[in-house]
């Protein structure tokens, strides 16, 4: 196993180390929508029988968890790192969820970037030799990043149609040698970028030019085109955010009619009420990205895929302190897991 | 007060071609329409109690506000007002329905932190303001009127 740089952000894998197996779990509204057949569990209800919307997300966490390792025959002590994230505030579900598991944990953060952030971190691992397993998880749920972001749930505000609705949804990749769904070939860290965008309702516009950027980043420095990749995924920009993005991807040189462009928080709401512009949330990229993708990069109905999870790096207090919310995104190329197919 | 950093005018321009304009027109309509739907229903129900239960004026006063803080609570419990709001957006953010909303939704929220330092110590979180200020911006008036002689 080998890893070299490429340019200022991407690294490729000569030899790349492979999604062993992915696990994606969704709530009821989720769960109602386009992608349900490819979610290994839909939960009926945003609660239950838990104490705290916390504990929920925190059974989501391990719910998808042990779906990962069960699917690839393997145990909680075979992980020899494990890398999760979410939205709240002391990252509590990723932390209650190591505990649980009891491997070698690092806690992440990157708002919605996370789950790419930590398949990223799991495949540097792996392909180092510094670890043979490593568990990569993200998830958010609405009832407790809402309370986290923006006003109580059920306090009575009018949302702006631009408004999107978090996911309740977790997602886990187990990464490894040898063969599995799909192998990761290269990926792009993301740059903290900022368009001063201050409206916390407005992540789609606040996120697409990180999107932008990382994705010419990518580009750029492996020399590759837009058509090389047979869809590439951004992780929740929405409906408008997706629009904007088009729009700055075009300003870049890259252009975007030469292949298909798709958003998770999209893909995960397709045929759900009530969402607005969209889905938002770590389990969007997280959820589609290791259920959805990775079963069609298995099964050969994908074969190149460039999956890049923005996030927005919104803080309610930096925002009541008139700060804007920078944002970033990480992305990850993935080919389907037969080389000789 | 610091003004809030703005996207550079090109990307302005990007954002406002690509985001849908929240619609104040029709929102103010819906809202105008619906509040004032409320506040006669309201009030029909104040002229009732005087009416056919032959309560005194200031009672049934009490009556319906009471009833209005009660139902909004309990709509917000069952998970109705948010989404009622979503729709009919500023209408349902008549005085007494909107406060007891956001207490109500504000303790909700925390009840799992526990009675005291959950639910008690939240309960004012959005509603707070409007008491404080409220508070204050009579005394100004009050002391305004008094200095004027209108008092």
């Amino acid at each position: 196993m080998s890893i070299e740089k490429q340019g200022r952000q991407t690294w490729v894998f000569p030899a790349p180390p492979a999604i062993l197996a992915g696990a994606a779990v969704a709530g009821p509204k989720e769960g109602g929508g386009a992608l349900r057949a490819d979610l290994d569990h839909i939960y009926p209800a945003l609660s239950w029988d838990k104490k705290s919307f916390e504990q929920c997300e925190q059974a989501m966490q391990e719910k998808a968890a042990s779906l990962a390792l069960a699917k690839a025959g393997l145990q909680p002590q075979d992980i020899d790192i494990f890398f999760a994230g979410d939205l709240l505030n002391q990252i509590t579900p990723s932390g209650f969820t190591a505990r649980q598991l009891g491997a070698p944990f690092f806690g992440l953060f990157s708002a919605c970037a996370t789950a790419m952030e930590a398949l990223s971190l799991a495949a540097l691992c792996v392909a180092s030799g510094a670890a043979r397993h490593a568990l990569a998880l993200a998830s958010s749920h609405t009832c407790t990043a809402e309370r986290q972001f923006r006003y109580p749930n059920e306090y009575g505000s009018q949302k702006p149609p631009y408004a999107q609705h978090t996911a309740t949804a977790a997602g886990a990749a187990l990464v490894g040698e040898g063969q599995g769904a799909a192998r990761i070939c290269a990926l792009t860290v993301g740059r903290v970028i900022d368009a001063q965008v201050c409206d916390p309702f407005q992540m789609g516009a606040a996120m697409a030019p990180a999107f932008a950027d990382t994705v010419a980043a990518h580009l750029r420095e492996l020399g590759l085109r837009p058509e090389n990749y047979d869809l590439i995924l951004s992780g929740d920009l929405g409906r408008d955010g997706c629009a904007i993005a088009g729009q700055l991807l075009a300003r870049q040189g890259v252009d975007a009619s030469a292949t298909h462009f798709a958003d998770c928080g999209l893909l995960l709401f397709q045929g759900a009420d009530e969402v607005l512009a969209g889905g938002s949330g770590c389990g969007c990229a997280a959820a589609v990205g290791f259920g959805h993708i990775l079963r069609r990069l298995a099964s050969g109905e994908l074969r190149r895929v460039l999956l890049c999870a923005t996030g927005a790096l919104l803080s309610p207090v930096a925002n009541q302190q008139k700060e804007s919310i920078p944002a970033i995104c990480h992305a990850v190329a993935l080919e389907g897991g037969n080389p000789h197919a | 007060m610091t003004k809030k950093p703005q996207p550079e005018r090109w990307y302005q321009e990007i954002i406002k071609a690509n985001t849908p304009p929240k619609q104040v027109f029709r929102n103010s309509l819906t809202a105008f329409f619906s509040g004032g739907l409320f506040c006669a229903l309201a009030e029909t129900a104040r002229l009732l109690l005087i009416r056919l239960a032959g309560l005194p004026e200031q009672t049934a006063a009490a009556w319906v506000t009471v009833g209005a803080i009660a139902l909004a609570a309990l709509l917000t419990g069952c998970g109705v007002y948010d989404r009622a709001a979503q729709k009919l957006g500023a209408g349902l953010a008549v005085p007494i329905s909107g406060f007891a909303n956001s207490v109500a939704a504000s303790m909700l929220e925390h009840k799992y932190e526990g009675m005291v330092l959950g639910s008690g110590c939240n309960s004012f979180k959005l509603a707070g303001a409007v008491i404080v200020f409220g508070c204050a911006s009579a005394f100004a008036v009050t002391l305004l009127a008094m200095l004027l002689g209108l008092l």
